[in-house]
């Protein structure tokens, strides 16, 4: 793909996309890769200690302790997207914030938050999965791409 | 007047009667706050939208203008104006409240310097007194049309750029006391196929290279013929890609005496990544702070060059590059 974008530009565009591309500061990426591992296991911690919090007081077993255990943290991350926080964790922390399931609520929350100006209706509902749309399509299809292969192996097997 | 290939020379010099400069609480704290006419506390600017917000910016920004010139709404003949919303929303509903005689204009970014020189060939050309130039953008408003809504947490390179909330607008007239615009050269667009949408300063580089080249070609002028010469918002990334573009190609403008509204705006805070964008970045450091500071004796005759990115999300979703275009405005000191 990016071998055939390149081969259409002429060879001004190539010789400035070189000169260009050194007065690009370099993303930092060890430092995002370890604010990423580190606020991503945080929010695991949290999780980790929710779930430990229902099966000791509230009498639910490892495997019942999930469902609210996500339904705390997407709850908290609702909360930290509606008073604007959560943005700017974001831009510190990167994929750390964007992969677990708080990622996804902060996606739904900001999208619905943004066009709540556009009417309860086509604003929030029409929006409101722009970002987590995509998610839940491509999860989807790839569990079925995933779970075909393994069905057409089992039966080999 | 036409001359060369791409420029205009007033011969009448039209004037700056007026010129305002409104902010919101981010560009408070930046360095150039006390340039700004009005700045407000509050993102929202006690509106309900962004988009609202942006138009109350940019009617403000306009009647400070007209204010400023001593004039009234009535006595305005045009009215050009832009901004960044699709269908340049905030441009015809502030228009409709203004009630002034519209023409609406769309250059991205250099839609001020756009805006600046068709006043002055407006008024040159005799076919108005006053004509009022405009624009706008709101740093909220430009995230949630061009990348994602607000509040989502998604982290930004380095290379990109801070969409400045705020709105300029100018009064130009056919005489009076003022700073005068003198020449204008309308950029071609180009396009060196630079592709990623956070990295504006770098895919723009070239096509304000392009207009400040034909711009000393058409008015055959001497490249230190300008005290400053000032480029619209390339920001870090695309000020240090043209300090080297320009002796490569033998316009040799002294670099110290080139800036960026870009840097200039936030200074050296490092929320911003690269510098500030949007129109009005351009258009409330050239009114507010660069107009100012002229007007005070520093400098004889500058170069404004605007610079916009003509790209829409769908067309960057569509993988296209991204074309660019750069305006520039002469204006020199009423006494020469």
């Amino acid at each position: 793909m990016a071998d055939k974008k390149k081969k259409k530009l002429t060879l001004t565009q190539q010789e400035y996309q070189q000169l260009a591309k050194r007065h690009e500061p370099p993303r930092p990426l060890t430092r995002n890769f370890i604010r990423a591992f580190l606020v991503g296991g945080v929010i695991c911690l949290i999780g980790q200690g929710i779930q430990e919090m229902f099966i000791h007081f509230f009498d639910f077993t490892e495997k019942t302790a999930g469902n609210p255990t996500v339904a705390v943290l997407i709850l908290l991350s609702a909360l930290l997207t509606g008073l604007g926080w959560y943005d700017r964790i974001a831009q510190w922390a990167g994929a750390g914030t964007a992969v677990p399931v708080t990622g996804f609520a902060n996606s739904i929350t900001s999208a619905a938050l943004e066009h709540r100006s556009e009417g309860l209706v086509l604003g929030v509902g029409g929006n409101m999965f722009k970002l987590a749309g995509s998610v839940i399509v491509m999860g989807v299809v790839a569990a079925f791409a995933i779970s075909l292969i393994k069905t057409l192996i089992n039966m080999g097997g | 007047m036409r001359k060369g290939y791409q420029s205009w020379v007033f011969p009448s010099r039209p004037v700056i009667v007026g010129r305002a400069a409104i902010g919101g609480p981010f560009e408070a704290q930046g360095p150039l706050a006390n340039d700004f006419d009005t700045l407000h506390g509050d993102l929202m600017i006690g509106q309900d939208s962004w988009e609202k917000a942006e138009r109350v910016l940019l009617e403000e920004a306009c009647d400070k203008a007209i204010e400023k010139a001593g004039l009234r709404r009535e006595q305005i003949h045009f009215m050009l104006a832009g901004d960044l919303m699709n269908q340049t929303i905030s441009a015809n509903f502030a228009a409709r409240t203004l009630s002034i005689p519209f023409m609406g204009i769309f250059g991205a970014c250099s839609t001020a310097m756009e805006g600046l020189a068709l006043a002055a060939l407006l008024v040159d050309s005799q076919s108005a007194d006053y004509v009022l130039a405009a624009t706008s953008s709101h740093n909220s408003s430009a995230e949630k049309q061009y990348r994602y809504p607000t509040e989502y947490g998604s982290q930004k390179p380095p290379t990109a750029q801070w969409t400045v909330t705020g709105a300029g607008a100018s009064v130009v007239a056919n005489q009076g006391n003022g700073l005068r615009v003198t020449a204008a050269t309308i950029g071609k667009i180009v396009d060196m196929g630079m592709t990623d949408p956070f990295n504006m300063g770098g895919a723009m580089a070239p096509a304000a290279l392009s207009t400040i080249e034909s711009h000393f070609r058409d008015l055959q002028l001497s490249h230190d013929h300008y005290d400053l010469v000032v480029t619209g918002d390339l920001g870090k990334v695309g000020h240090s890609i043209l300090s080297e573009l320009l002796p490569k190609h033998n316009v040799n403008i002294p670099l110290k005496r080139y800036v960026d509204c870009g840097m200039l705006i936030y200074g050296d805070n490092p929320i911003v990544w690269s510098g500030g964008s949007g129109c009005g970045c351009c258009a409330t450091v050239t009114y507010g702070h660069l107009l100012r500071r002229f007007q005070e004796g520093e400098w004889k005759r500058i170069l404004v060059v605007a610079t916009g990115a003509l790209l829409s999300p769908i067309s960057y979703q569509q993988g296209e590059s991204i074309p660019c275009i750069a305006h520039a405005v002469a204006i020199e000191a009423d006494t020469l």
